[in-house]
């Protein structure tokens, strides 16, 4: 194990205040936006406008949020947002992890070659599929309908989903599922049963990507969904934010109303977060 | 075993329903896309077969050249900060003190949606009540730019935002990468008295080469698709200064409702991203992959 770095000497400890100096200006490069963010979202117009813009709010003005949420259809946007991300994340999981067990624990002649249908599109850029995706969605009328959102979430996040599952499936021992098998165990219960519970810690792993990436997605819901009704918080605040785009106190209320939820999931989940992150990145 | 392994109903029925959907939402609407570029159409009415005329007439469209070009800036950008981002990792990853915690504090801006960030830095680069002109004013510049008004700076500021966007992103990845690095190998160089620097970059840096590439391909790939910010904050504007492949699709598309020429940029955008992706493997594949 190696020990943290003890310097002895005068030159190493300048050395490690200027690492810190560094490293603590880049934090606060990251994190200052948004407390400044957080600082306005309590101003009122005038604070905003004539005071320096590091100022505490002389009275911090509550009614910012309370206007926010009543005013807009945050509460609306915010009830889709978690319905539509829900549905796609259980989705996208059970449907790779079906996919990965077929592939990785069944016998069959195609598997790589399927196993490449789906990594390829890994490759493909969203954009370049949406075009003949709205004209689909509008042929069969699930234009502003949230099952054409929940489907192409899904599609779009089965790759890598597959890929993340595919390195934990490879190390699971076979031995407990062959028993299974010659216990006369049918494929069903043994997957549902066995296999499934066994890849828990790998199905949060990707559930909390699909979970950020599908909670902050902008480009579908943007074009697929029209009315307010089924729009989620990403489109819904734009679109509110357009409305009031003077108040800069309600827009902030706004913005922070959107962020906390994934800020608050942050620190609770923070290090399966991480996780989930670097996983999906190596391997992507 | 095998046989009840091997049940093909079993199998077709765990496989076709991710497959049918990446089939009819993935890859059926690629060639869609590819056709869709040699008519002339406005996504409702008729389609009109014209041949290669989009194709051929994105080729001297002095805007779509501009906007490959600036996407081709932020792909040069992002790459060139992946050295930053290494470095920071690189430092982080000596065990120092708070490392965990920096780590986390700097990935905070990757779990935010891209409307609540282009809404912060519209706010941030705002002319004269946002935090930068006010900074800068404070400091005493007399006329601070009006940033993404302005054609000559319109895109380094978008960039400024996506740099900070993603620096948590890929400071995990290397980060994650390096803590992978058996333990063993290093305390070995220590003993044979390497100094922190030449262990950076004589053993760490070759280790993580593999994750390095990668990462070269999601900045570039990213940048070559990038769209998010862009489209929000400017729209491509001042007068097309900040417009990308992405956003001059989807303006074609969806706000000039000319779906047919509009495919013409998707297709090019597709082939852009996989030369990308095939050069960068061709350029940087090394004969045998480090193994430890």
């Amino acid at each position: 194990m190696e020990k943290t770095h003890n310097p002895s000497n005068v030159s190493g400890k300048i050395g490690y205040a200027l690492l810190y100096l560094v490293l603590g200006i880049i934090a606060v490069f990251q994190v200052y936006p948004l407390i400044w963010l957080v600082l306005f979202s309590l101003k009122s117009n005038r604070e905003v406008f004539n005071a320096s813009p590091f100022a505490l709010p002389a009275e911090p003005r509550w009614e910012n949020y309370v206007n926010a949420w009543t005013q807009g259809n945050i509460g609306l946007y915010f009830f889709n947002s978690v319905w539509i991300t829900i549905v796609s994340v259980v989705l996208t999981v059970i449907l790779a992890s079906l996919v990965t067990f077929a592939i990785t624990r069944m016998v069959w002649k195609l598997n790589k070659l399927v196993l490449g249908l789906f990594m390829i599109g890994l490759m493909i850029p969203v954009h370049s599929t949406l075009i003949p995706l709205f004209s689909f969605f509008l042929s069969i009328n699930l234009i502003d309908n949230p099952l054409a959102i929940i489907l192409t979430y899904t599609a779009f996040n089965l790759p890598l989903t597959i890929m993340i599952l595919l390195g934990f499936y490879y190390t699971l021992p076979r031995e407990v599922e062959e028993a299974a098998v010659i216990d006369g165990c049918s494929i069903h219960r043994i997957f549902f049963q066995i296999t499934l519970p066994m890849t828990m810690p790998v199905i949060s792993t990707t559930g909390i990507i699909n979970m950020i990436y599908n909670w902050n997605e902008f480009v579908f819901i943007n074009t697929f969904i029209r009315s307010d009704h089924y729009r989620t918080l990403t489109v819904g605040i734009q679109s509110f934010i357009g409305q009031y785009a003077t108040d800069w106190g309600a827009i902030g209320a706004t913005l922070v109303i959107s962020i906390l939820p994934i800020l608050i999931a942050f620190f609770i989940l923070s290090n399966k977060i991480v996780e989930g992150i670097a996983a999906g990145a190596v391997k992507g | 075993m095998n046989r009840v392994m091997s049940n093909k109903f079993i199998i077709s029925l765990y496989i076709l329903p991710a497959l049918l959907l990446i089939l009819v939402l993935i890859y059926i609407p690629i060639v869609l896309t590819g056709y869709y570029g040699l008519m002339k159409w406005d996504g409702i009415g008729d389609m009109t077969f014209i041949g290669l005329d989009n194709y051929i007439r994105l080729l001297s469209d002095n805007q779509f050249w501009r906007s490959s070009y600036h996407s081709l800036l932020l792909a040069i950008f992002s790459t060139v900060s992946l050295l930053g981002y290494l470095t920071i990792s690189l430092i982080l990853a000596t065990k120092i003190k708070g490392a965990n915690f920096l780590r986390k504090i700097y990935l905070i801006p990757m779990l935010l949606s891209s409307v609540a960030i282009a809404q912060l830095w519209l706010k941030i680069y705002h002319p004269t009540n946002g935090l930068l002109n006010s900074i800068l004013i404070a400091i005493g510049v007399n006329n601070p730019p009006a940033w993404l008004a302005d054609r000559n700076l319109v895109l380094i500021a978008i960039f400024i935002a996506i740099i900070w966007q993603y620096a948590g992103f890929y400071i995990l990845i290397y980060y994650a990468a390096l803590k992978n690095i058996p333990e063993s190998i290093i305390e070995a160089a220590r003993i044979d008295g390497a100094t922190p620097v030449q262990i950076a970059y004589r053993i760490k840096l070759p280790l993580i080469s593999g994750v390095f590439k990668v990462t070269i391909i999601l900045a570039i790939i990213g940048s070559l698709k990038y769209f998010d910010l862009i489209w929000i904050m400017t729209g491509g504007g001042p007068a097309g200064a900040s417009e990308v492949i992405a956003s001059y699709m989807y303006k074609n598309a969806f706000t000039m409702y000319n779906f047919g020429y509009g495919s013409a940029v998707g297709f090019y955008l597709l082939l852009f991203c996989l030369l990308g992706t095939w050069l960068i493997r061709k350029l940087t594949s090394t004969k045998d992959e480090i193994q430890y």
